[in-house]
């Protein structure tokens, strides 16, 4: 493994079985994330961006499983793990911040009493340094008046509030990978932007990786070092936020960067791309973008890309690439 | 903002319907009358007096031992009718607390292994299927056929009785809090499935024990009156509600007091119960509403 890499997936392959029929969700997914990097996993909802995170939480539900590939974290494959390595390894080592944080803390618990589980699970204090503890959590999350929140129920907290109690659960445990689902999508702007600086800094403080799910490209332009571009369980492209912006290669790509409205121009329009997001119910032929794709040749309708390198970090998956380009 | 406990939180707000805390106080009024017994009757619920059986109480003002002070008269043994309701309450409201008691405890094992544990699910859910395909009154009858009339095995029956609703009931609500996000946030940060039952499943379940447990403790009162009706609870000569309206059934149109007192015992014991579980039910767990 090479130095520095926190999360390696390769060649990720999941399925869900639905009515006895599997289908899959995730075909030959490749990426890896960095100590002090944040990397964006972006595509349409559907496109199996969550499924990837439960995949390397292990949480998938019970009629999803992961067909072949390996989730190195740390070293250590995950998917290789018993239930029990899973459970020490969980919130130790990664930790999960949820799209919705009004629904992810218990509501009858307080505040305090659900950090301090975090903490006396994973760093093994007692339950008076835990408080400590917990109270020096919130503050590094930019809790005012700490000592008081604690005693508090999720019902008396805001929404950003919440977040950043979520955030300070996670990072309690100190965890190398920090998984972020949408963590932003039920705030409101303000709070968005002030939630991403936090991540920010953290992840500066930590030397951790971040793997950040959204499709809010805005979002991802502030906080993103390397893009994944995910469409219907494939790897389509990913590369450097640069890269992704400034030069992108895919069709989807492409359309995904179109479909954000430009707000300089002076006609205040933006360019959909057409068609609806494949079931996975559907079998789709060669390239799974072709039936929304402008500029299809004929090879798409018959074989699958193969993921090219067209400079240093930047993969793309279609035929109109070629490597000469 | 004060921290206020959700148990107080939700008494306080009972208590603002007219209706349960008119229940409430009956029920405590009862309680009281029942627990204290001896101080409410000078009469021994057991000394017979034959010559003046089924003696009419207040409502015959001319009666012989209405003018002892047997209010509500004398039964066909010439026992003192008030006494013997207040020591058999004593046995009825005993018997329907700790047969709930045990019953919401075994059954709130198996309910919530049934929710959690998919793999256990189909065994229990099948098990607690076969006893519910058994009559209550069948499975009863069966249980104490085999450990013999006594009010303990009565009361073991109807906890076993008891079982089936509550595991099922509850594992419905697990099936619930399984699917809620916080456990999944839960299981991310590395909980173990005992931390994850014990802290945070039943506490999310407890609101929904406590408005089925309300609700049982009437069931449980009729079932050891019925049991006992039927001759198979509390022995005699030990009063109980049921075995009273049971005696008192020979002599039912003689001295129809005999049934009919008991009788009205349980009954407001029981609505007093379900109506107190009813508004219970709205406060604390409105999803558990038809």
């Amino acid at each position: 493994m090479e130095e520095g890499k926190v999360l390696e997936i390769k060649n990720l392959h999941a399925s869900f079985s639905i009515q006895k029929k599997d289908y899959e969700v995730l075909h030959d997914i490749s990426f890896d994330v960095k100590r002090n990097e944040t990397v964006c996993v972006v595509g349409e909802s559907g496109c199996g961006k969550s499924v990837t995170t439960l995949c390397v939480m292990q949480l998938l539900p019970n009629n999803g499983k992961i067909n072949s590939g390996s989730i190195i974290l740390d070293g250590e494959d995950l998917t290789k793990m018993d239930k029990k390595e899973i459970v020490k390894v969980r919130g130790k080592k990664m930790g999960m911040i949820f799209q919705e944080p009004m629904t992810a803390l218990n509501p009858l618990l307080t505040i305090g009493f659900q950090l301090r589980e975090s903490l006396m699970l994973h760093r093994g204090v007692d339950k008076k340094k835990a408080n400590e503890m917990a109270v020096e959590y919130l503050q590094k999350v930019g809790i005012a008046n700490p000592e008081s929140r604690l005693k508090q129920y999720p019902f008396q907290l805001s929404g950003g509030l919440r977040q950043r109690v979520l955030i300070a659960m996670v990072l309690s445990a100190q965890p190398s990978l920090l998984i972020a689902d949408e963590p932003t999508t039920a705030l409101d702007v303000t709070i968005q932007k002030q939630v991403l600086t936090l991540l920010n800094d953290l992840k500066k403080d930590m030397n951790a990786g971040i793997m950040f799910i959204t499709h809010d490209l805005g979002v991802v332009a502030e906080i993103a070092d390397r893009i994944v571009v995910l469409y219907a369980g494939r790897k389509v492209e990913e590369g450097t936020t640069e890269q992704i912006f400034r030069n992108p290669k895919h069709p989807y790509t492409i359309g995904l960067m179109n479909a954000v409205p430009n707000v300089d121009a002076d006609e205040y329009e933006f360019a959909p791309i057409q068609g609806t997001f494949p079931n996975i119910t559907e079998d789709i032929k060669g390239c799974r973008f072709n039936p929304r794709c402008t500029k299809c040749i004929g090879k798409c309708f018959e074989e699958a890309p193969e993921t090219i390198e067209v400079e240093p970090g930047h993969l793309v998956a279609c035929h109109l690439i070629t490597k000469e380009d | 903002m004060k921290r206020e406990n959700q148990i107080a939180v939700a008494f306080r707000k009972l208590l603002k319907n007219k209706l349960a805390t008119f229940c409430f106080i009956l029920l405590i009024l009862e309680l009281i009358l029942v627990i204290g017994a001896p101080l409410f009757t000078k009469f021994d619920p057991l000394a017979q007096d034959i010559i003046h059986h089924s003696a009419p109480g207040f409502w015959a003002k001319s009666s012989p031992k209405y003018m002892e002070g047997h209010w509500l008269g004398t039964d066909e043994l010439g026992r003192d009718v008030w006494a013997r309701l207040l020591y058999g309450g004593r046995v009825s409201l005993s018997v329907g607390f700790i047969s709930t008691f045990f019953g919401i405890i075994i059954g709130t094992f198996f309910g919530v292994l049934a929710g959690f544990y998919k793999k256990l699910d189909m065994l229990i859910s099948r098990f607690m299927d076969i006893l519910f395909t058994f009559p209550g009154v069948l499975l009863a009858l069966l249980i104490v056929a085999m450990l013999g009339v006594d009010t303990k095995n009565a009361a073991i029956a109807i906890s076993i009785w008891s079982i089936p609703s509550f595991a099922r009931m509850i594992r419905g609500r697990v099936l619930q809090i399984k699917e809620e996000e916080y456990i999944m946030a839960i299981r991310s940060i590395g909980a173990k499935d005992k931390t994850i039952i014990l802290k945070h499943v039943l506490i999310n379940a407890l609101p929904t024990i406590i408005v089925i447990a309300t609700m049982r403790i009437a069931s449980s009162i009729m079932s050891i009156a019925t049991l006992s009706y039927l001759g198979l609870g509390v022995p005699t000569p030990t009063p109980e509600w049921g075995s009273m309206i049971s005696t008192g059934k020979q002599m039912i149109f003689d001295a129809p007091w005999l049934i009919i007192i008991p009788g009205i015992a349980v009954c407001i014991t029981v609505i007093c119960f379900n109506i107190l579980g009813d508004k219970l039910r709205d406060i604390l767990d409105p999803s558990l509403k038809d």
